[in-house]
């Protein structure tokens, strides 16, 4: 594989350092979004692989205020956040709520729907590795339909669908809604700026590779990332006031198989079980599809003209060099 | 009710006349809380609405509305979102509040420990209701005192006039120490009873209650994380200094009440207010509006001859142990009156007043009542009744003697209820 070159804009903000494991996806998405957001940014990190990532006391690794709040408040926290800068005479700090799937989908969605509901002005990133990773690798409501984790033992794998937490939010009307990837990071980092510069409460979905919870090599991680976004298990498209639907990826359309036989998690499953996750992407990406209303090769032909502009997210070619 | 003054004179003369008063008003406690809050000008107000508290958060949202107060209010999904956002206002250096009741404070019990371990002045009313099941709305302490190890100060008021008071009180103490406070007022019998509350001006509020200045915050100029896992080399140091700030709240609690005082003429004995012990034999402590029944007892008795007093414990946290030994050093028999319950043990304040009494030199007799839950009447009577037993028992026999019970009455209602769903089916 290629060595992958692209210039990210941005100052580092992240420092090295930090408490995470080798070829962890996380870090790279808060590498990206500090990157995208810079220094008038406080990140409120609710229990998630981050509470530790960032750094015992007295270390802190993120080069910005960090607030560790309880497991299912990180919505509501940035709330409190928020609303005391703005009395305070505060209009530009920008606050995130950095949080894992568990503590989005699960535990703290209630939070979070209240949060989106009140159109608080937040950007909400869920770093989504699809289980509990922290605790040591329990299914969530994000883990994939018959993916192991250690309370999904492959003798009876994770039986019920990933949660839709997209379609949650886009329900809630939210200004600004995206799904991200650690393999197109130029993808993200114009996301993280396009929610940036809106108000009212936006979410980022990224999809975040994660080595000893998936079972495979560090090294693997963006080439996985890569293989989700291509074969449509995890297509990057963005959500306007929960209506308008726009794709920046067009994915390639290439097997399930090749993804699914990449991690130790799926290493169970049989030709048939691949067949019917293959049949359930299908039957998302073909949802997803009827939903759009913007297509990759329509840019610039948008009647959202001066909302979107499509220069700022051009096709991610430098990134999927092989 | 708590319309007496610590020498047996109206409040009206005691301070609501004072010349710092602005207005009197005849308000619900539940508003004089919220008064309160516009007064301390907080900066962040995130609340649940919760019978009875409701109130606090009706009036406020009107006076936010209004422009009356320059502040935030966030209208959250639950009680445990209310408390992660005052303390992630609390953590930009903003003041904030919230008010809630019962289900509604278990339900942030979480959080009170998050806020107390963040060392955030944050301020709660809470109006003191019974825990479910059965469902009730009414008044005992048994939901506050179970919030009592999460290193909250807590406060139980008397009268409206000093939920405000108090209100107004806990801003300055909770942020001289870095601690958050609860003040609590029953169900009821001050959240929905209307009293003459002097109103202070603001002006002299501005003198006695500064705006805040946060020790530390979240600043994007001096970017540091707070919360942040902490091993066991260090772990027990920060929980020693978040004590070692609930003593310092000692000191503060009654150097504040008596700065009050002189400002604004009316105080509260710190944390406990002795009520006619001199040459006073037999003592009840109780606390919150139980006192002001028990003051008109005391009086009924001593004008009987009869060698009663009365102590009123106004703050529960930081427990007043220094108080209460010295009250036990001077009376000979001590009863506690208790409006909750620790199930397979005793009243709580009871538990609590023996715990600070066990190492004194002296100690008096100490007695156990409980009365008054799920919102049961304290009547004078029910004072009487207590005053009664301990004149008649050398000792205590019991840990717990439960004032008022009518088992029997239970079953009869019981009875009742088939007679008349039969006499329905009929």
């Amino acid at each position: 594989m290629g060595q992958i070159k692209f210039d990210l804009p941005g100052e580092e903000i992240l420092s090295p350092g930090h408490f995470a494991c080798p070829g962890c996806g996380a870090t790279l998405t808060m590498r990206y979004v500090l990157k995208a957001l810079g220094r008038k940014t406080i990140v409120v990190i609710p229990a998630c692989c981050w509470s530790v990532i960032d750094g015992p006391v007295p270390y802190s690794a993120a080069g910005v205020p960090v607030f560790h709040t309880a497991f299912e408040s990180a919505a509501s926290t940035a709330s409190g956040i928020k609303a005391g800068l703005e009395i305070q005479g505060d209009h530009e700090t920008t606050v995130v709520a950095f949080a894992g799937d568990g503590g989005t989908f699960d535990i703290g969605l209630q939070a979070l729907s209240g949060a989106a509901e009140r159109n608080e002005d937040f950007i909400y990133v869920c770093y989504d590795n699809e289980a509990y990773m922290n605790t040591g690798i329990q299914r969530s409501s994000a883990t994939p339909f018959w993916a192991w984790t250690t309370t999904t033992p492959t003798e009876s794998p994770k039986a019920e669908k990933k949660k839709n937490i997209v379609e949650i939010l886009a329900a809630h009307r939210i200004p600004y809604l995206a799904t991200a990837s650690v393999a197109y990071p130029d993808d993200m980092i114009a996301k993280i700026q396009r929610a940036k510069e809106i108000k009212g409460t936006r979410f980022i979905h990224v999809f975040s590779p994660c080595p000893p919870g998936w079972k495979f090599e560090p090294e693997d991680s963006i080439k996985i990332s890569r293989m989700a976004v291509e074969s449509r298990i995890f297509p990057l498209f963005e959500v306007f006031n929960g209506r308008d639907y726009k794709l920046t990826r067009e994915p390639a359309g290439t097997p399930v198989r090749d993804y699914l036989k990449s991690q130790g998690r799926f290493r169970h499953l049989k030709e048939s079980d691949i067949q019917q996750i293959q049949s359930n992407v299908d039957e998302e990406w073909e949802r997803l599809k009827g939903k759009l209303t913007f297509q990759v090769e329509s840019r610039g032909k948008s009647h959202l003209h001066g909302v979107v502009d499509p220069e700022r997210n051009p096709p991610m070619r430098r990134a999927i060099r092989k | 009710m708590g319309m007496k003054g610590k020498n047996g004179t109206s409040a009206e003369a005691a301070g609501l006349l004072h010349p710092s008063t602005d207005k009197v008003v005849v308000i619900e406690g539940t508003h004089s809380a919220s008064y309160a809050v516009k007064l301390a000008r907080v900066q962040v107000v995130a609340a649940y609405p919760i019978t009875p508290q409701t109130g606090v958060v009706e009036k406020l949202s009107d006076i936010v509305s209004a422009g009356d107060l320059d502040a935030k209010f966030i209208k959250v999904e639950s009680e445990h979102s209310a408390m992660a956002c005052c303390i992630g206002a609390s953590m930009t250096g903003a003041r904030a509040f919230t008010a809630t009741s019962s289900q509604g404070l278990a339900l942030m019990h979480e959080l009170l420990h998050w806020a107390a371990g963040s060392r955030l002045p944050i301020v709660m009313v809470n109006v003191n209701r019974a825990m479910a099941p059965p469902w009730s709305i009414y008044v005992d302490h048994n939901d506050s005192l179970s919030q009592r190890d999460t290193g909250w100060l807590q406060f139980y008021a008397e009268s409206n006039q000093e939920v405000m008071d108090t209100v107004l009180q806990a801003y300055k103490i909770a942020e001289m120490v870095s601690l958050p406070v609860m003040i609590n007022l029953d169900a009821f019998v001050l959240s929905h009873t209307s009293e003459p509350v002097a109103i202070p001006k603001q002006q002299v509020v501005n003198e006695f209650l500064p705006p805040r200045s946060a020790p530390f915050k979240l600043d994007i100029h001096n970017p540091r994380a707070f919360g942040a896992l902490i091993g066991p080399e260090a772990y027990m140091e920060m929980r020693y200094k978040l004590d070692a700030a609930m003593e310092d709240a000692r000191a503060a609690i009654r150097d504040v009440d008596t700065e009050y005082g002189k400002l604004f003429g009316r105080s509260y004995g710190g944390l406990v207010e002795e009520y006619r012990t001199d040459e006073a034999e037999i003592v009840l402590v109780t606390s919150a509006t139980a006192v002001s029944i028990a003051r008109i007892a005391v009086d009924e008795l001593r004008s009987l001859g009869f060698p009663v007093g009365l102590a009123k414990v106004r703050a529960f946290r930081p427990f007043p142990v220094d108080e209460i030994r010295m009250l036990g050093q001077r009376i000979g028999k001590i009863g506690v009156l208790d409006r909750n319950f620790s199930f397979g043990a005793s009243g709580i304040i009871y538990q609590e007043t023996k715990a600070a009494l066990y190492n004194a030199l002296v100690r008096p007799k100490l007695f156990g009542f409980v009365a008054g839950l799920g919102g049961r009447d304290i009547t004078p009577e029910t004072i009487k009744e207590i005053f009664s037993y301990m004149m008649n028992h050398d000792g205590p026999e019991l840990e717990a003697v439960w004032v008022g019970l009518k088992t029997h009455k239970v079953n009869e209602a019981q009875n009742t209820f088939a007679d008349s769903a039969e006499g329905q089916q009929k």
